[in-house]
């Protein structure tokens, strides 16, 4: 981005406005030391996500295994981090599908408007009439994720979600446009003789990037949960990948007289999307004072 | 008014349509063939070849397409299973009712539970009751299903032995209290959730228009200003969520019926997509975004009489993002 552009985002009263949200700025924290945990997964952790020891299975807290081991001989706690780089994998990959579908989408849309706009609001339409997480079920159902190899799987769990996950963010981005596009300083542009290119990368993307912010924040708690809910089910992401969904379904049989092998992974699965719930909060009030309740 | 519900139902047969060629041409994606799911890899060429004959995988996918809608309309035949060779509708049939039963006690509970939870958090607003009301509906969000149910599980019905670990089953007589109140809770949980917090803004909302101190100043009890001016009219926004709730409920009891394992067909989903019986996946994924566009269009119009002005259009289903 060109020092020119307009670019609303980073000011200090932005900065100032999130520290004083105590719960958004611990939030963003905690999900920075989580992604720190993800990013260094294979270094942090004292064992490998699959290597297993089975003399050494369901073992308590403590000695050689901080949080113990599971039905397998596998370290808890490594596992745990292991199963954090799939979610910021799995949250990186199908943002990156939904920012670049819905963004698009949204822009020509509600940009051009027309025939154009019929057509594309239909289709947004048509797929927000599935519910929930019910059209990635049934792509992962026919694309065969329960069958395929864990690295295959997880892109998969990816592709679906990020192909089934865009039509609410085209929706804002439309909206967002639509009045964007009447306002004067896009008219002044208009008038200069500013091709379309340039009025919407220029004029309307900068303007687009506080509400997309928190859209994808609020959003990438719903796709951490839905990847949690699919390899819970068995139909996501497969072992021995350490999902936190799948480890929690792993647990279902242990639990009984094991309720660590569920309370932990289900506790870091409640913080990062509670985390990323109160971020999305407090970026709403930081970014946009006005629209503060 | 009539023109209203026509218009309605006029814009969702496209829909209709759309999703069911979504549902049907999605098979196409699917790695394989047909045959080897049904015979296995080790079949002979002739016998795979008589056997797609047979199932008329051959002919082009756009009669295949009009035949299959066709054959929905006509006589409600959704094809058969491929491996148990079933007709889908029989399956349907078997576990519809289960999940109707489990999606309208939960709509019916998160509204008792959600209901009185927002009113209270709105009467004290930003005061204990609300703080504790609100915590509790964050925590009915942020747990997951396949979370809340084991841990309830385990308090219940293992330690305390309370109630049944398992769910209820109307085709295998299990329908005494304690096979339905821990899956009723589990998906109920979230949903009253939603329903509190939503409550509570537009108990907020209504609390502050004039109308309510004029009520308030003509010396009308607390009760009577909450029920009779303000709940009224805080209610058209709770009944679109709580219809779009029960749309939800019916197509997401994946994770509560496959855990307290009740043969409804979220818990078929599940199994007939492990097993890559498509036609049943098939079937059983365009019956539930069927009734969820019904069940939408439906609230669209309940919405239109309550609310003339919410006639003049609008988009046809609406997401609740809370």
């Amino acid at each position: 981005m060109s020092d020119e552009s307009e670019v609303p985002l980073p000011t200090p009263t932005f900065w100032a406005r999130l520290r004083r949200n105590p719960l958004a700025f611990g939030s963003l924290i905690v999900l920075g030391l989580i992604v720190f945990v993800a990013l260094l997964a294979p270094v942090l952790a004292p064992y490998g996500f699959a290597s297993q020891t089975l003399s050494d299975n369901l073992q308590g807290p403590g000695g050689k295994h901080a949080l113990g081991t599971d039905e397998l001989g596998r370290d808890t706690l490594s596992r745990l981090m292991h199963g954090a780089r799939i979610s910021l994998l799995v949250a990186l990959g199908v943002e990156g599908f939904v920012v670049s579908i819905g963004v698009l989408v949204g822009l020509v849309a509600g940009y051009f408007g027309g025939w154009l706009d019929q057509l594309l609001m239909r289709i947004t339409d048509v797929l927000l009439a599935f519910p929930d997480v019910l059209l990635a079920l049934l792509l992962l159902g026919t694309l065969g994720a329960s069958s395929a190899s864990p690295a295959v799987s997880l892109g998969l769990v990816i592709l679906s979600l990020g192909l089934t996950g865009w039509p609410p963010l085209a929706r804002l981005v439309r909206g967002q446009v639509l009045t964007l596009r009447k306002r004067e300083f896009v008219e002044a542009s208009r008038a200069l003789g500013a091709t379309n290119g340039r009025i919407l990368i220029k004029h309307i993307l900068p303007n687009l990037l506080s509400p997309l912010m928190v859209a994808i924040t609020v959003d990438t708690a719903g796709v951490i949960l839905a990847e949690a809910t699919l390899s819970f089910l068995g139909i996501g992401v497969q072992r021995p990948f350490p999902s936190w969904g799948r480890m929690i379904n792993d647990a279902l049989e242990y639990y009984r007289t094991e309720p660590r092998l569920l309370i932990l992974p289900a506790a870091c699965l409640s913080v990062t999307v509670l985390a990323l719930n109160f971020l999305g909060d407090g970026l709403r009030d930081a970014l946009d004072p006005r629209q503060r309740k | 008014m009539i023109r209203y519900i026509l218009e309605r139902l006029a814009l969702a047969v496209p829909t209709l349509l759309a999703i069911s060629a979504l549902v049907f041409f999605s098979a196409y994606l699917a790695p394989g063939d047909p045959a080897d799911v049904i015979l296995g890899e080790k079949a002979t060429p002739a016998t795979k070849a008589r056997l797609r004959e047979e199932l008329g995988l051959n002919r082009p996918p756009l009669i295949r397409y009009k035949d299959y809608v066709v054959g929905i309309v006509t006589r409600g035949d959704f094809g058969s299973s491929y491996l148990s060779r079933e007709p889908v509708k029989d399956i349907i049939k078997r576990g519809f009712p289960n999940t109707i039963l489990l999606a309208s006690l939960a709509l019916v509970t998160s509204l008792l539970l959600g209901i009185p939870l927002g009113i209270l958090a709105s009467v004290w607003a930003n005061k204990l009751p609300d703080r504790l009301a609100m915590a509790l509906a964050l925590v009915g969000v942020a747990l997951p299903s396949f979370v809340l149910g084991p841990a309830l599980v385990l308090l219940l019905a293992v330690r305390l032995q309370w109630l049944s670990v398992i769910g209820f089953s109307l085709a295998e007589g299990r329908t005494a209290p304690q096979f339905f109140i821990l899956p009723v809770l589990v998906l109920a949980a979230r949903s009253a959730a939603l329903i509190a917090r939503l409550t509570r803004s537009a108990m907020l909302d209504v609390l502050s228009q004039d109308y309510v101190r004029t009520a308030r100043a003509k010396g009308l009890s607390t009760a009577s200003v909450l029920f009779k001016h303000a709940l009224k009219n805080a209610f058209p926004p709770i009944l679109t969520v709580a219809g779009t709730t029960f749309g939800y409920l019916l197509s997401g009891s994946f994770v509560v019926e496959t855990f307290f394992t009740i043969p409804g067909i979220g818990n078929e989903s599940i199994s007939s997509i492990l097993r890559r019986d498509y036609p049943v996946v098939q079937g059983l994924s365009l019956l539930m975004a069927t009734g969820f566009v019904l069940i939408n269009l439906i609230v669209d119009i309940l919405y239109g009489l309550i609310d003339p002005r919410a006639r003049v259009g609008g988009p046809l289903v609406r997401k609740v993002s809370l």
